[in-house]
């Protein structure tokens, strides 16, 4: 399974080696979005939607399979550094499998069929889906007007997602800066047109897809540009040879230093870390409910783990360099993320900012640049908390959380759709006291409350962080999550110790798969807070990256 | 006994009481009855505890360790000393007081089930917290006990109950928090130096850098400070009890806050003796402040629950600084403190809790005159605060005596600012029963009932209590001492000598020894 360059001769082009079976995963999910294309060209209007749920929980349910198969067979290799890894740099170089992208894979398809089924969910808007049903009518216009009483829906938002879901995986495993941006591009694309989809609140979906897409842009922008100082400083694009550049310079160089930052300017956009975080809180509450919940954790993820793949891998010669930036920008992330949401009054937007603070959290784990392994030979620690392994673990706890937040956020509604300013939200948990406890437990588990997932992550990302000798880092964090704590309970307050408005919002309660996503994400958040263990295993277990 | 047992009877007894039908006034009757069974129970559980418990041998008792996140080194370890089996004992000789109180307390007929199940969780909650010996565990139970208290206070509580709720949970969050930062501190200190771990019996002897074991100090004792609660972290709880019902209040202040100082003992002291001399002075400060500056508040306080949290406020700087002048007469003091204070505190409690609930008012400028029409009530509540007092032959006279002595034995200064505390409390309490009790009816006063039944059959074991501590508290000193004298010789080698004759309270203390 080990890669290696066949020599390119004159008038000879080499095949080029691809591990079709070790990539599997990543070429079902392609594949079933491809399959949903022809689906949109083949099946009739009636059956399309039936059909498009069909062949992305069939493409869904394989790739995990494919995944856990893929995982199961990685090789495991000892890095010069004593590092254990599992997997392969395959596909010429171009792609890594190995342990930390599989088990990022097993995450975004998780939240991808999650996803899905806050996609299909039908019985929320009167039998309808929660994207519109002709998106190139303008607001208010008479098109529009037809295609509500002709009751048409988008199914092409499957296919969406699937390509969404393929980027992400691809994005998370690329060794090399081109197919990374390959990667994000394909990523991104669909999230700009989902995002403008929202069958209510038109105008304003419109113009969160067009301000995402332009900040997008700009953001893909700045990382080409880093990729190619990148490979002015190092002659490379692939990871690996970065390294090998990096780690043989003499000191600072102006273009591997321009390299590091408009790179890290292209991935933290994505990520959402501030000063980059400016389009999440628009993004997320103009666009559809299911995509922000499907973006907020899937993108995140995906975009966390290129962004640790690039600097522990390609940069990590120059920690020395980077980690103090991560740090600044962690801190900032996390007290600007918290401040901000304390004063908001839209729950969308309020988990947006959350999103932000959360993004800090993480980057806290990026700056510990902990791999585990300066304990001088005693090493006797069943699965070490490293910086990977905490992200990995704190990945799927706000996840979870974000997806069961938008969860609840679409189930709660008036005759104009979602109620999504917080005073109408007041006596929810005296008039629905389920869905009020369920949201309860993901602002407990985003706030860090022993006993949830939420809590374990950030002991993770702090246990990384205090390791690598930034204390100070963690006692910031600390402050941070008590901040956070503030707005997370407020709603909590309104919740359940406000009185319900006359004129105040149902509770939907018959919408089946937003109560699965519920269940599944209520379960998944008490369930990893109580035993965490098997989790913990399974990402100390990913090992380090694969060079 | 199995520790894990007594601490899982009100924890499932919780949510059963919760599952239990709701609406009927027959339904909360159950409810209420269920609720004070289920804390029967658990009292009978503990004292199987207190006989099955070796005072002769001291030291750990019913300790049993499972594997529960073994990828941390986390386990879920339990076990008492003589401290905790004291404390212990106080959640549930109080809980089962603390329902029956709550017997005639307004609750709308549809919340019965979840204040009743919110109070049997908290008990659970408060036994873990003194059981634990893994401190992982112990922070996970000790935050957990912030969310029955969140809810009892902000859906159950009165006036401001919402913005009472948030504040304390933000200052408990924050405190608890930095203890987080620490305890990952501990992990990154032991993982370095092999094996991760959070047992009490492996930290005792783990060597942390002088610096390391300091800064892990300061988070763990801001938690502790914030809980205890230490001027000038104290202002959360005067909030908190103005607006929470007498049951809450009490499980708050009589059980809750002890975790603070308790902790300062099992945790600071014991897992970081150095940083915890080197802190002593600065600590000793803050405790002599909040006993004047408790004392002072009480004084010109005119609202009867935020007097009484005052109070209590006064009594933890009483305590903290018998724990960090490192005597063991000061400290078997502390801990006895800690339980006759939640006696007389929660005796407090309940008789001030009447007399809002008759008056519909907190304001003791509505009352007057009351021990004409209810000279029950006055004379508990007149128990109450003469055992408040500390005064001669009830339970905290002894326990203050024995700070005093030990806090005498270490600095003169200290002992001589902290006796200013006695005087004050002497003050407040007067002032009270003064305004209250005597004097001529108030308009409305005559509102004020004498003891239901129920309401007598809560207290009675309580003043029964204060009084039997008060004059022969060597039982529970014979539990308390083996631990303390453990504790102490963790931070000191041996007490100060006497800097004059023996007195009457070193004697006291002495034969406590023996």
């Amino acid at each position: 399974m080990i890669a290696y360059r066949v020599p390119i001769e004159a008038a000879q082009i080499p095949a080029a080696q691809i591990e079709y079976a070790e990539l599997s995963p990543l070429l079902i999910v392609a594949a079933a979005a491809i399959v949903g294309l022809i689906v949109e060209a083949a099946v009739p209007r009636s059956a399309r939607f039936i059909s498009q749920i069909a062949v992305a929980s069939v493409g869904l349910i394989a790739a995990a399979v494919a995944t856990v198969w893929v995982y199961r067979s990685l090789p495991v290799v000892e890095s010069l550094a004593g590092a254990v890894g599992r997997g392969f740099v395959g596909a010429e170089g171009a792609l890594a499998v190995d342990g930390p992208a599989v088990v990022t894979w097993g995450i975004l398809l998780l939240f991808g069929f999650l996803g899905l089924l806050l996609f299909a969910e039908r019985q929320l808007e009167g039998g309808l889906s929660a994207f519109t049903g002709r998106a190139a009518d303008v607001p208010g216009s008479d098109g529009e007007k037809e295609a509500i009483n002709h009751r048409l829906e988008h199914t092409e938002v499957f296919p969406l997602l699937m390509f969404a879901l393929s980027g992400m995986m691809l994005f998370a495993a690329s060794n090399d800066l081109i197919t990374m941006f390959v990667a994000l591009e394909v990523l991104s694309l669909p999230l700009y047109v989902l995002v403008g989809l929202a069958r209510r609140r038109r105008l304003l979906s419109q113009e969160a897809a067009l301000k995402y897409f332009l900040l997008g842009a700009f953001a893909s922008v700045f990382f080409l540009y880093g990729a190619a100082l990148a490979y002015g400083y190092s002659g490379s694009l692939n990871l690996t040879e970065i390294d090998r550049a990096v780690s043989a310079r003499g000191d600072a160089d102006a273009l591997l230093l321009g390299a590091m930052a408009l790179i890290a300017v292209g991935l933290l956009f994505k990520i959402g870390a501030v000063p980059f975080h400016s389009w999440t809180p628009d993004a997320y509450q103009g666009a559809p409910t299911p995509v922000t919940a499907f973006m907020a954790a899937a993108t995140k993820a995906a975009a966390i783990v290129a962004l640790l793949r690039v600097f522990f891998v390609g940069f990590g010669g120059a920690s020395w360099d980077w980690r103090p930036t991560m740090w600044v920008l962690a801190v900032i992330s996390m007290l600007v993320g918290s401040v901000i949401a304390a004063v908001q009054q839209d729950v969308k937007r309020m988990l947006a900012y959350s999103s932000v603070a959360h993004a800090g959290f993480l980057l806290v784990g990026v700056a510990a640049a902990e791999s585990g392994q300066h304990s001088d030979g005693l090493i006797a620690i069943a699965a070490p908390i490293t910086s990977l392994s905490s992200v990995l673990f704190y990945l799927v706890a706000y996840g979870v959380a974000t997806i069961g937040a938008f969860a609840v956020v679409t189930m709660v509604r008036d005759a104009t759709g979602e109620t999504t300013n917080l005073s109408q939200w007041a006596g929810l948990g005296k008039t629905s006291p389920l869905l009020a406890a369920a949201f309860t437990l993901f602002m407990l588990s985003f706030a860090g409350i022993p006993l949830t997932a939420g809590f374990i992550g950030k002991w993770a990302v702090f246990a990384a962080a205090w390791a690598g000798g930034l204390w100070v880092l963690v006692v910031i964090g600390v402050l941070a999550s008590a901040i956070a704590a503030f707005f997370y309970l407020r709603i909590v307050v309104v919740m359940y110790f406000g009185d319900p408005p006359t004129d105040g919002p149902t509770v939907a309660h018959r919408a089946v798969l937003t109560t699965v996503v519920l269940a599944v994400a209520a379960i998944g958040t008490v369930l990893w807070g109580v035993f965490p263990g098997p989790l913990l295993e399974l990402v100390g277990h990913a090992g380090a990256f694969v060079r | 006994m199995n520790l894990t047992i007594l601490m899982a009877i009100p924890l499932v007894g919780a949510v059963v009481v919760w599952l239990f039908p709701r609406g009927e006034e027959a339904d909360a009757r159950v409810v209420k009855g269920a609720a004070v069974a289920i804390s029967a129970a658990t009292l009978a559980a503990s004292l199987w505890l207190l006989a099955e418990y070796d005072t002769a041998s001291g030291g750990m008792q019913f300790a049993a360790s499972y594997d529960w996140i073994p990828q941390l080194g986390v386990t879920f370890s339990v076990g008492v000393d003589g401290i905790a089996l004291a404390l212990v004992l106080l959640t549930t000789i109080l809980t089962p007081v603390v329902l029956l109180a709550a017997w005639r307390e307004s609750i709308p007929l549809l919340q019965a089930n979840s204040y009743f199940a919110w109070l049997l969780l908290l008990e659970g909650l408060a036994i873990g917290v003194f059981a634990a010996t893994d401190v992982f565990l112990f922070y996970v139970l000790f935050e957990a006990t912030l969310i029955p208290i969140y809810f009892l206070i902000g859906a159950h509580g009165t006036g401001e109950r919402s913005a009472a709720a948030t504040k304390f949970l933000l200052y408990n969050l924050t405190g608890g928090l930095l203890m987080l930062a620490s305890l990952v501190g501990i992990y990154a200190a032991t993982a370095a130096a092999g094996q991760a771990t959070f047992q009490h019996t492996h930290l005792v002897t783990f060597e942390f850098d002088q610096n390391i074991e300091r800064l892990l100090f300061l988070g763990f004792f801001a938690a502790f400070a914030v809980k205890a609660p230490l001027w000038p972290w104290h202002t959360w709880l005067p909030d908190a009890a103005a607006s929470a019902t007498p049951s809450t209040s009490i499980l708050m202040v009589s059980v809750i806050d002890k975790v603070g100082t308790f902790a300062m003992i099992r945790w600071c002291l014991e897992v970081f003796p150095g940083a915890s001399q080197w802190a002593s002075p600065v600590v000793i400060v803050l405790a002599l402040i909040s006993i004047l500056y408790g004392a002072l508040l009480a004084i010109g306080e005119n609202d009867l629950r935020r007097l009484v949290a005052l109070t209590s406020v006064s009594h933890f700087g009483f305590i903290v600084l018998g724990i960090f002048v490192f005597t063991t007469v000061s400290t078997a003091g502390s801990v006895l403190y800690m339980f006759n204070h939640g006696l007389s505190t929660a005796l407090l409690f309940l008789a001030t809790g009447v007399m809002i609930a008759r008056r519909g008012s907190a304001d003791i400028s509505d009352f007057g005159g009351v021990q004409k029409i209810a000279p029950v009530l006055s004379g508990i509540l007149l128990i109450a605060g003469l055992s408040t007092l500390s005064l001669p032959g009830l339970a905290p006279f002894v326990s203050e005596l024995m700070v005093l002595v030990g806090s005498y034995s270490r600095s003169i200064p200290v002992g001589v600012i902290a006796t200013l505390g006695i005087v004050g409390a002497a003050v407040y309490v007067l002032r009270l029963y003064r305004r209250t009790m005597t004097g001529p009816l108030t308009d409305g006063g005559a509102q004020v009932a004498d003891l239901t039944p129920i309401e007598t059959a809560a207290m009675t074991p309580l003043v029964v209590l204060v009084i039997g501590l008060g004059l022969f508290p060597q039982p529970l000193l014979n539990v308390i001492n083996p631990a303390v004298e453990t504790v102490v010789s963790y931070v000191s080698t041996e007490d100060p000598p006497p800097l004059s004759p023996p007195t009457l309270g070193e004697a006291t203390a002495e034969g406590a020894d023996q």
